[in-house]
């Protein structure tokens, strides 16, 4: 277990690293000065050259590498020319919505879909079963845009039960919180529910047909602790995993859904920076949000260990 | 004896009517109503100057935020007066939001359709050479892993905003982060094809690599790259749409679903109908390509449908 935990640690070394020259060679390949471009539109041709120095951008490309990788390391993501902060602290107050919105928005989607999808496999070809698998296809396909959008324009802006848009701190009242995140989590957690509630279904059937819960029905236990006990236990890493691609996944919903709902977060920091040409923060930005995909790989990974006694490593 | 017979001949009778995959495929309804669905917005890329005697971009001051069903009140170049029903109403601009939907469905489907094929045609070859050369595989997939960490859409934004907005470098940052996933999938089938034996009888009296790699492997792709190349055109029209909606994608003035959302937005409590419509369609299309993906896939290769 600890060998493999240390092998699938050292296996991400690779992988981030890539990240790192991917968005090391995409500022390097653009035609333009890059330091130009990191200083922005309003620098002065000094700033320019502040920055040439300390990126050594005189120097050959691996030693630019070496620069470069040396600050990522230590933290360091440089400041950002829009409101000449350092881009950590930016990141850092940005991560409170964005992450309420992100959990929120999982775990409605975890209440809502495992039981429907279990409900669907356990009456598979009734017209609930279809219900469920029609939905899942229409979640698929409509953008989260449109969600939002539809949700403000029927429940805020007709019948005024819900604010339009905005973000209230966890700070200011816990409930102030969550009354305001329940439409954006609802818009951004259909495709989620969709993509959870297929895959409980598909694995909840498979499951249904094993020996164990016909013996399960024969010794007269009753359907609930069937489906429970029996059923979702043994489809749980298939569904476990289908929820971490979602987590993976939710970062491209979050940006947009910040965006339709004026949420402060890191979607909303990605937008700006990308409009101010603000580069230093978009690098920070791309690395960390991949950081953060590669480490829910990881626990996915682990979590296989505990759900299913099977798996050893 | 006898019920080997009959074993035999209901075997061969299964065979016989095992039918051919176009009938297979005109029997499922999800083939159906997506193919019809996208048969129809198709149509609207030559039939635009017919559905709509308008110029999408032109800006008609006087007829600024109009609802749906209005009657404008346009000049021709000569200077008459005609009077044209904005059935979708009209932008903050005065532009009619219908005739922009309808040559907006142009951009989205050059977009989707370029992106498919770009995409499936570069991941095809590097997922060849990755599954069938040893030395290549780890480099090539260290690079896949890694493109794949890096959330799509920001790698896309971050692509066009460097490089900047234009269709061709929108399409571009579609296709590198959709590359990954059919690297992934073909490189799969090949590693599970070259343990086949016809492959290793196909080695072992000296075939030529590239000629194993055509007559047997390429041959077994075919039909999860044509399913998988569907779902990425839904997906890629969807990046587009959004794209353009957070205002860093195709240039503005381009009448694409998501520019005229994007152009809603700040009247969107008034004017909802420069959000929906265009909502509706680009809701549609992608619908209409997943159901036909999801039959696709069901039909062509019954392998993928197990997994999701």
């Amino acid at each position: 277990m600890w060998t493999y935990l240390l092998r699938r640690l050292l296996a991400t070394i690779p992988v981030m690293l890539v990240v790192t020259v991917v968005v090391f060679l995409m500022l390097r390949l653009t035609p333009g000065d890059p330091a130009a471009i990191i200083a922005g539109d309003a620098a002065t041709s000094e700033d320019i050259q502040q920055i040439r120095e300390k990126l050594g951008l005189e120097r050959p490309l691996l030693v630019q590498f070496g620069i470069y990788m040396q600050n990522i390391l230590r933290g360091d993501f440089g400041d950002s020319f829009y409101y000449k902060r350092p881009v950590i602290t930016m990141v850092a107050d940005g991560l409170e919505p964005t992450l309420s919105l992100a959990v929120f928005t999982i775990v409605l989607a975890c209440l809502i879909a495992v039981p429907l999808g279990t409900l669907a496999a356990y009456k598979s070809g009734s017209w609930l079963d279809r219900l469920v698998m029609g939905f899942s296809v229409i979640g698929f396909s409509v953008p989260v845009f449109v969600i939002g959008y539809l949700l403000i324009y029927t429940l805020s802006v007709k019948l005024e039960w819900f604010p339009v848009q905005g973000y209230q701190p966890i700070a200011e009242g816990i409930t102030g919180w969550a009354y305001r995140l329940i439409l954006p989590s609802s818009a951004l957690s259909v495709i989620f529910i969709a993509l959870i509630a297929r895959m409980t279904r598909t694995s909840v059937l498979e499951v249904l047909n094993e020996d164990y819960v016909r013996t399960a029905r024969a010794k007269g236990l009753s359907q609930f602790k069937i489906l429970t006990r029996h059923a979702l236990r043994n489809a749980a890493v298939p569904i476990v995993t289908i929820i971490g691609i979602a987590i993976a996944i939710l970062v491209s919903g979050v940006v947009v859904t910040e965006s339709v709902f004026v949420i402060p977060g890191l979607g909303s920091l990605t937008l700006d920076a990308i409009q101010g040409r603000d580069y230093p923060t978009v690098q920070a930005l791309i690395i960390l949000f991949s950081l953060f995909y590669v480490a829910i790989n990881l626990v996915i990974d682990l979590l296989y260990t505990l759900l299913d006694p099977r798996i050893r490593y | 004896m006898s019920e080997i017979i009959s074993r035999e001949s209901v075997e061969s009778q299964q065979f016989a009517e095992r039918p051919s995959i176009w009938k297979r495929l005109l029997r499922n309804p999800s083939v159906i109503i997506g193919g019809l669905l996208i048969a129809i917005i198709i149509a609207m890329v030559p039939a635009a100057s017919l559905l709509t005697s308008l110029d999408p971009t032109e800006i008609s001051p006087r007829n600024r935020n109009k609802e749906p069903g209005y009657t404008m009140t346009l000049r021709d170049d000569e200077g008459t007066r005609y009077k044209v029903i904005a059935r979708m109403g009209t932008d903050k601009l005065g532009r009619d939001v219908y005739t922009r939907v309808v040559y907006g469905a142009r951009v989205s489907l050059v977009v989707g359709v370029c992106v498919a094929l770009t995409s499936v045609a570069v991941g095809l070859l590097l997922g060849l050479i990755a599954g069938y050369f040893r030395f290549a595989d780890a480099i090539i997939m260290r690079i896949m892993d890694g493109l794949m960490a890096i959330p799509s859409i920001l790698l896309a934004i971050a692509l066009v905003s460097l490089s900047g907005a234009s269709l061709l470098t929108v399409i571009m940052a579609i296709v590198i982060p959709e590359i990954p996933r059919v690297v992934r999938l073909v490189r799969s089938i090949v590693l599970t094809i070259r343990e086949e034996p016809y492959v290793e009888a196909a080695i072992s009296v000296g075939t030529p690599t590239p000629k194993i790699l055509w007559r047997h492997v390429l041959p077994n792709t075919i039909a999860p790259l044509i399913v998988q190349g569907t779902f990425i055109c839904g997906s890629a029209i969807l990046l587009e749409a959004i794209l353009s909606f957070l205002g860093v994608g195709i240039p503005p003035e381009t009448p694409t679903w998501g520019n005229i959302m994007a152009e809603g937005r700040d009247l969107f409590q008034i004017y909802p109908h420069s959000i929906f419509y265009p909502g509706i369609f680009l809701t549609l299309t992608v619908l209409a390509i997943n159901m036909l993906g999801d039959g696709l896939r069901d039909t062509i290769d019954p392998r993928m449908s197990k997994e999701i």
